[in-house]
């Protein structure tokens, strides 16, 4: 059980991250879009959207710190492993705060605003699902651990597991002995990597930091080829009327 | 110099009769599609009003556009890239559907299917946002003819600039009013804010014609061109999540027919050509400091395609002959820069805009015969322009970012066109006197003349084709054989008709398209290659095109059962 747990499903959710990634980039470009609903409603999302994002960035970057570098390595710049987690947990933990909240307006935007919810798949719902699921559960993880003491250092069960997926050879043991709220937060971290490129969250791949660098101006050619993963000529659009609104 | 060939339009305002076909036929050709139902790629606005989307020109709302940063460089008014970046995930500034309206349509089936009864039946309106019922309280043309206009007059953001420094003297009364029509569609600037504010790049000017098109498939709805275009004719399509604007109808421009607003307008105002501009010039020109030297910076990137240094450098960038050509007869250069009646719609936006307009003549016109003068005679026209400074000043404002000597020059050229006329046709005197107080010769004036009021189809519209020989290697992926007539042109792939790589527009449908369009009949089945009709076949034989041509090297009757 603990093999297939932790042995094969990070791999399978890691295969699906990049295969389809690589499949949608080829085939659905224009799909890949944030699907703005700012145009239905501005209030609430520019409190709930910058909130959101924001403290997720913090959030992703927690994870690289705590995930990838060793606990040797900031022990060995003096730093120990109370003043390590005094700082993981209150940055971590506004941070966590932030997207809990920021989440928490959007999803409630996405009920209550009549045409934001119209506009709202069933692709969505499911990717909030496991989105609010996975940020709930992670800041039940980080709460529980700080009061379990000792056991909850995860950076001594989860981290060496995940650093150990990238050399391929699993370290199925120290995961199997973390505690269960990281456990269960692992699990749904798995399911939002693995549904990532079928959603719309895919936009966070193409966040477009070559804006900085880029003229202003653009010519392009009439004879320049087609981006990679042009959508063929078909019918992208559906017609005018409430009754596309059943599907 | 680096020669850039751009498609250009004019506009003779005083033709608008504000019937909104061009904004019909273009929405039937392009915009009817769920998610662009707000979306009006031409509108016709009625001013003094609001425009579309609601007080678009007020910029200290908006943010669109450039302005000059404390250093006198050319920055966006909404901020610059970092800025931007750090604002993504909520636009500051973006305007809401209610700036536009909700888009509804009529509960139909209810006129059909209601029970039999003694009431009538009642289509509701329902919103085509949420398809609940819906009141309908504005919509894009709401102040249509001057509709509410002792309400909302004051709203528009243009009478507010001018009121605010001429201490209140636009007044509504009725006798008082004057009124115009602006169509509008996208100015397909020389140095647009749309494309500069898009993070991802995906708006480009295209190097060959200088149309401004989304490239639908890099857009990745960051919704900042909306925001970025001062004139707020980038739309977001709130189905696809992808930003979509006017194309110049660029499909029929490549073969050589005009956009369907121009080709559809009732008045035959619109005008459409080429211009040649010195593209490293643009930025500098936009940064002129003063606002109102602009408009001269704008006519100063135009080139002279008669000037042999410029038609030197301008085969250097590969501009074909045919399109020089094209460059000398443009009734856009010669409206814009020649007679010097074509004034483009707020240079103080500084995206250099392509849309040119006439100013109209007639709220002078009308006052003047409404007075009881003769309102054709040039003497009575040139005082009128001079006293009615209200309409001239709310004419610059639109056209000339408030120079009102810019806006008088030009009605002074109109008002002497209109007597020289009178006195060619009623007289039959052409009074010399009449053109050179304007600084014209009578036969510029008489060329004026003819492009401005007879405006032949011909003279309208200038439209160089895109280049065959180009437009092979165009949407071309692969080896030109399979498509160049070659064996391979119209054969299907293993999946039935649609499946497979998809044949390329340019060379599928360059002859069909562009037969079908001009001709009066029907086409002749030769130019529907590949199309057979199967309706017409009587079962006899077998009609061309039935089957793919015999390879060489195939047995005669092989292939044909
Ligand atoms: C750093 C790169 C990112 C950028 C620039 C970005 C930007 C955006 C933008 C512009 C929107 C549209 C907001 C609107 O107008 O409706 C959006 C929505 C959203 N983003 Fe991101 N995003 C990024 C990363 C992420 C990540 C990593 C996630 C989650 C794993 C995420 C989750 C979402 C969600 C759930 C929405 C939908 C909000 C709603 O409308 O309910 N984003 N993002
Ligand atoms: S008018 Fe057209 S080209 Fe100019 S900024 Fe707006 S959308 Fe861009
Ligand atoms: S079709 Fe021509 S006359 Fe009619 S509103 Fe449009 S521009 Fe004006």
């Amino acid at each position: 059980m603990s093999v297939v747990l932790w042995g094969v499903l990070p791999y399978l959710a890691i295969v699906t991250l990049v295969g389809g990634t690589i499949w949608r980039y080829r085939y659905d470009q224009f799909g890949w879009t944030t699907r703005s609903s700012q145009l239905y409603e501005s209030r609430l999302l520019r409190i709930g959207s910058p909130l959101f994002h924001f403290g997720l960035v913090f959030v992703i970057v927690g994870h690289i710190g705590g995930l990838v570098i060793p606990m040797s390595w900031t022990e060995a710049v003096g730093i120990t492993q109370e003043q390590y987690h005094a700082v993981a947990l209150s940055v971590g933990g506004v941070a966590g705060f932030c997207t809990l909240v920021g989440i928490a307006i959007l999803v409630y935007r996405r009920r209550r605003t009549g045409p934001v919810f119209m506009a709202t798949t069933k692709n969505d719902k499911l990717m909030y699902v496991v989105l609010v699921g996975a940020i709930v559960l992670g800041l039940w993880a980080t709460l529980a651990g700080a009061t379990a003491g000792h056991e909850g250092n995860y950076r001594e069960t989860v981290s060496p597991w995940f650093r150990s997926i990238f050399v391929l050879q699993p370290d199925v043991a120290s995961m199997a002995a973390a505690p269960l709220p990281f456990q269960i937060h692992t699990l749904t971290g798995l399911a939002l990597i693995a549904i990532f490129p079928f959603t719309r969250l895919v936009h966070a791949f193409t966040a477009p930091l070559h804006y900085l660098f880029r003229p202003y101006i653009v010519y392009r050619s009439r004879d320049a080829r087609p981006t990679p993963g042009a959508s063929a000529p078909r019918r992208g659009w559906d017609p005018v009327g409430t009754r596309d609104r059943d599907r | 110099m680096r020669v850039m060939a751009q498609m250009a339009m004019v506009m003779n305002l005083d033709k608008c009769i504000g019937c909104h076909t061009c904004s019909v036929t273009c929405k039937q050709a392009w915009t009817n599609r769920a998610g662009v139902e707000y979306v009006w790629f031409n509108n016709v606005e009625t001013r003094p009003g609001q425009g579309y989307p609601r007080r678009y020109e007020d910029q200290e709302t908006w943010r669109g556009g450039w302005t000059l940063n404390k250093r006198g460089r050319l920055a966006l008014k909404a901020g610059g890239r970092v800025k931007k970046l750090l604002t993504i995930f909520a636009s500051p500034v973006q305007p809401k559907l209610e700036d536009y309206y909700e888009p509804w349509t009529y509960d139909y089936e209810t006129l059909v299917d209601a029970p039999l009864g003694d009431d009538f039946p009642v289509a509701r309106p329902k919103s085509l946002i949420t398809g609940e019922d819906t009141k309908i309280r504005w919509s894009a043309n709401w102040d249509d003819d001057l509709g509410g206009v002792t309400e909302a007059g004051h709203l528009d953001p243009m009478v507010e600039k001018v009121r605010a420094e001429s201490e209140d003297r636009i007044r509504f009364e009725f006798e008082r009013t004057f009124m115009m029509y602006l169509p509008r569609i996208c100015e397909h600037c020389l140095n647009p804010s749309c494309m500069a504010s898009c993070p991802s790049g995906a708006i480009y000017k295209r190097a060959e014609d200088g149309i401004v098109l989304v490239d639908q498939d890099r857009c990745r709805g960051w919704r900042q061109c909306v925001t970025g275009c001062p004139y707020k004719k980038i739309y977001f399509n709130h189905k696809t999540g992808k930003a979509e604007k006017c194309t110049f109808c660029y499909p029929r421009i490549e073969v050589g027919l005009p956009t369907v607003c121009s080709e559809t307008c009732v008045g035959r105002l619109r005008y459409i050509g080429l211009v040649l501009y010195d593209a490293d010039r643009v930025t500098a020109a936009a940064s002129v400091k003063d606002e109102r030297a602009l408009y001269e910076a704008q006519l100063d990137l135009m080139l002279d395609p008669n000037d042999p240094t410029v038609v030197a450098a301008a085969r250097e960038q590969g501009i074909p002959q045919d399109w020089l050509d094209a460059a000398v007869r443009s009734p856009v250069y010669a409206l814009a820069k020649t007679y010097r009646v074509a004034l483009p719609l707020h240079p103080e936006y500084r995206t250099m805009p392509m849309v040119w307009y006439v100013p109209p003549l007639s709220p002078v016109v009308d006052l003047l015969r409404e007075q009881g003068h003769d309102a054709e005679d040039h003497g009575n026209l040139f005082g009128a322009i001079e006293a009615l400074r209200i309409p001239v000043e709310y004419l610059a404002s639109l056209f000339s970012a408030g120079d009102t000597e810019v806006v008088t020059g030009v009605l002074r050229r109109l008002a002497a066109m209109r007597a020289y006329l009178r006195g060619i046709t009623l007289e039959d005197d052409a009074v010399e006197a009449v053109p050179r107080s304007v600084g014209m010769t009578g036969t510029t004036m008489y060329a004026m003349y003819r492009l401005l009021a007879i405006a032949k189809y011909a003279d309208r519209y200038v439209i160089p084709k895109a280049h065959e020989e180009r437009g092979h290697e165009l949407e071309e992926l692969g080896c030109s054989l399979d498509y160049d007539e070659g064996p391979g042109m119209y054969e299907s792939a293993a999946f039935g008709e649609a499946s497979g790589r998809p044949v390329p527009v340019a060379v599928e449908t360059f002859h069909a398209l562009k037969q079908r369009q001009t001709s009066e009949g029907i086409a002749p089945s030769e130019s529907m290659r590949g199309r057979v009709n199967l309706l017409n076949w009587d079962g006899v034989g077998t009609p061309p095109g039935l089957f793919p041509e015999h390879h060489a090297g195939d047995a005669p009757g092989e292939a044909a059962p």
